[in-house]
């Protein structure tokens, strides 16, 4: 301490305790102090340009904006925020408009003139991914594959309860559909539902007691049951009402493939047979605008089955 | 005591003026430095014959995701050709480092470059180093304001060309210092331009050899990779110290053989190693970290000697073997030889990886949600995200096919496709398949991309899997 003390080249604070206890002046280094006095600055600058302080229930919202269209078109203009800026940049950023170019061009052209170019076709499979996963990946699954068989139907595969053409396809998401298959079990008795589903595996190549199967026959094609109206007499269904063909290996309902013996099979579509179906496809007409269900139609054709 | 006024960790830079110097060396680097100017100011402008693609002929084009260098395409694929590149670059650094020192920063680093040019414009403006020791010492008036302020602005616009130049590398040359001027360039060039004129002009005119000294993590790390037998520039203290020490030309000792007599070494402590030193040490203090070995030294002792009429190599390249009385340097060392397998390794597999560059590639990935799907028929179906990427000149008619697989059918939406130059695409194909045994595991298949046409081109085929559930 001695030593320091007579060392003339160390600046002290000037005050003594004690006889000889000083204490050494060492101040911040200079580039700090200016970075530190450069920080307040800016701090004092972003409150004037940015939101910053808290009054009351609200905040100084700054003098800086953001300009953006709502979703009815009106101009909105607010105090700059992330959001609204993100908003901006979906709406004219570079990106966005090169993309609302494209569209505008998809838009323009014929369902074949999209499926015959390749790169359209990308184009619109990437865009509708992501319709598809905010609007129908909830029922249909994200790839159009529900996670089991049963409420809904898979859109990958080629069996289609409403048509897989453009056409039908478009129609459905437009519009929506009430699918309706009334319920049995208070029609018809036991055996005579066990006869009908052994008929029903018949048609799609399983294999079945015969007598049971003939038994169902009758009951299928005559007017006690009436399963021919909807199903029609060789038992393919109509687009039309949305019936089931039953003759495929496709089962949007009973899960069938997944059961493991032949009895399991046959519960499992005496279960549909004994309580009906009664489904429904919303309409996405008003909440999805024309371009955006053409989009969508593109991409349920293409997932597998279109026709 | 914790601090004093001798012992501070930070010491105010003292000004550098280094004398010029003609020499062999001096030759050397000047041979490099018009070379290495030649082909970075010059190169931006080359034009180039191509198939499709720009007409420059060395363009980083970020925008488009593609490297043009003469006749070679990168593609984002490509990239590890960069870490390729890299390690090539680093291996022949140590590589280079052991045997001959630091010869990279002498010669070829572009701090070293660049500050050489900088002292070259100082020079032709202020005039040799006593001139501008007088200036800076000078006090401030008309002649000292115009002359230092001509250098800066020169020193400016050379570092202006430089970020500039930088900028024409990653878009069409021309067409960009026209736009650059007229206020119609990407932000990005204004920003990449002004960073690197600053950079350079703090860097080459300002810092300089502290850039080396302080900064460049090489300078640090290279001591690890010298050896006693690691070229140096060095003194040969025993010649020229003798045993009484370095004396100036006395009246008596203007012979080497009065000088010998005399007890006193060749040296005769003229300075002018000191003075040519573009990083201000005396070389004859020993090996010095600040030493960048640019061999200026080594030219001003020599025509010093050869005034003299004695012979030269007083400073010289050496080595510490050599130094301490031991053989000539080793060349061929474990350690060199060490780097220079890695180095031949990376750069075989280098050259070979870009003369196989597939002229078109294709990835194929599983679509995995829902992984398979039963059809009508009873039939099974995958699914497949094909992308393609054209790297030809011309258009490919691809067509695909299936191998591997019984009993498959491939279905896509489209059969054919045409692949205009530098297209990527991706597509989707559908493998139907009716296999005799369903037991949930995966198959191997083959997709294969045909080009058709008058194309000479390989097909192009990718291994994946088909998956068969149970049952």
């Amino acid at each position: 301490m001695a030593d320091q003390s007579q060392n003339k080249a160390v600046q002290t604070t000037g005050h003594a305790w004690d006889g000889d206890l000083q204490e050494f002046n060492n101040p911040l280094p200079s580039w700090w102090l200016w970075a530190f006095y450069a920080s307040i600055a800016f701090a004092a600058i972003y409150w004037v340009l940015y939101p910053a302080w808290p009054v009351g229930d609200t905040y100084t919202k700054g003098v800086m904006t953001t300009t953006f269209k709502d979703s009815k078109g009106n101009e909105v203009t607010t105090g700059w925020n992330t959001r609204a800026e993100f908003i901006k940049d979906m709406q004219s950023g570079d990106e966005a408009l090169k993309q609302q170019a494209y569209l505008k061009k998809v838009s323009a052209a014929s369902y074949a003139e999209i499926a015959a170019d390749p790169d359209m076709t990308a184009f619109a499979q990437s865009m509708a991914k992501v319709l598809f996963a905010d609007n129908c990946a909830a029922c249909h699954g994200v790839g159009g594959t529900p996670a089991t068989i049963g409420n809904y139907p898979n859109l990958r595969d080629d069996s289609w309860l409403w048509g897989g053409t453009i056409d039908r396809i478009n129609d459905t998401i437009r519009n929506g559909h009430l699918g309706y298959m009334p319920p049995f079990k208070n029609v018809l008795s036991k055996t005579q539902i066990e006869q009908l589903a052994s008929y029903v595996l018949s048609l799609s190549g399983h294999q079945v007691d015969a007598a049971k199967a003939k038994a169902g026959d009758a009951l299928f094609h005559g007017d006690e049951a009436g399963c021919h109206y909807c199903h029609t007499n060789s038992g393919k269904g109509l687009h039309s009402q949305g019936s089931a063909n039953l003759t495929d290996q496709i089962w949007t309902v009973a899960d069938v493939p997944d059961a493991p013996t032949p009895e399991a099979k046959l519960a499992a579509v005496e279960h549909v047979i004994q309580s009906g179906i009664q489904r429904r496809m919303p309409a996405w007409q008003g909440r999805l605008n024309s371009d955006q269900i053409k989009l969508l139609t593109v991409y349920v054709h293409g997932l597998g089955g279109g026709q | 005591m914790s601090q004093s006024e001798e012992n501070q960790l930070y010491a105010a830079r003292q000004s550098i003026f280094p004398r010029s110097v003609k020499g062999r060396f001096r030759h050397l680097k000047t041979g490099v430095l018009t070379l290495a100017y030649g082909v970075y100011f010059l190169l931006p402008w080359l034009r180039w014959q191509r198939e499709s693609g720009p007409d420059q002929a060395v363009l980083f084009d970020l925008a488009g995701r593609k490297f043009y260098i003469f006749d070679l395409v990168v593609y984002p694929q490509d990239i590890f050709w960069l870490a390729g590149v890299l390690m090539i670059f680093a291996y022949l650094l140590f590589f280079v480092t052991g045997i001959a020192g630091r010869v990279f920063c002498g010669y070829f680093c572009f701090q070293t470059l660049w500050t050489d040019v900088f002292i070259f414009i100082e020079r032709l403006v202020q005039g040799e180093r006593p001139a501008r020791i007088r200036l800076e010492k000078q006090a401030w008036n008309g002649e000292k304001l115009l002359k230092i302020g001509l250098t800066h602005v020169l020193w400016l616009g050379m570092a202006f060309i430089t970020g500039l130049t930088f900028v024409m590398y990653w878009d069409n040359a021309p067409e960009l210092v026209g736009d650059f001027f007229t206020g119609k360039a990407p932000f990005a060039a204004y920003a990449t331009t002004l960073f690197l004129t600053t950079t350079t002009y703090v860097m080459a005119g300002i810092a300089r050899e502290q850039v080396c000294t302080y900064m460049c993590p090489y300078a640090r790390f290279q001591s690890v990779m010298f050896d006693r037998d690691t070229l140096i520039v060095s003194y040969d203290a025993k010649r020229g110290e003798g045993d009484k020490g370095r004396s100036k030309l006395g009246r008596e000792l203007k012979t080497r053989e009065a000088r010998a007599e005399a007890g006193v070494g060749d040296c005769i402590d003229c300075g002018y190693c000191v003075q040519v030193c573009p990083t201000g040490i005396d070389i004859r203090n020993g090996l010095q970290i600040q030493c960048i070995s640019c061999a200026l030294c080594i030219d001003a002792c020599d025509t010093i000697m050869d005034s003299m009429g004695w012979e030269r190599g007083l400073v010289s390249y050496s080595s510490q073997r050599v130094e301490e009385g031991g053989r000539k340097a080793r060349l061929l060392r474990p350690k060199v030889l060490g780097y220079a397998a890695v180095l031949l390794v990376a750069i075989s597999l280098l050259v070979w990886s870009v003369g196989n560059q597939a002229p078109f590639d294709m990835t194929v990935s599983q679509v995995r949600q829902p992984i398979f799907v039963r059809l009508s028929d009873g039939r099974i179906e995958n699914s497949y995200e094909i992308k393609l990427n054209n790297k030809t000149g011309h258009t490919l008619d691809l067509s695909f096919s299936i191998r591997g697989l019984e009993n498959a059918k491939l279905d896509m939406e489209f059969q054919k496709i045409n692949l205009r130059p530098e297209q990527r695409l991706r597509v989707t194909a559908r493998i139907k398949a009716d296999p005799k045994v369903r037991d949930g595991r995966t198959h191997p298949v083959e997709l294969v991309a045909t080009p058709g046409g008058d194309s000479s081109l390989p097909p192009l085929s990718h291994e994946t899997v088909f998956y068969v559930p149970k049952g």
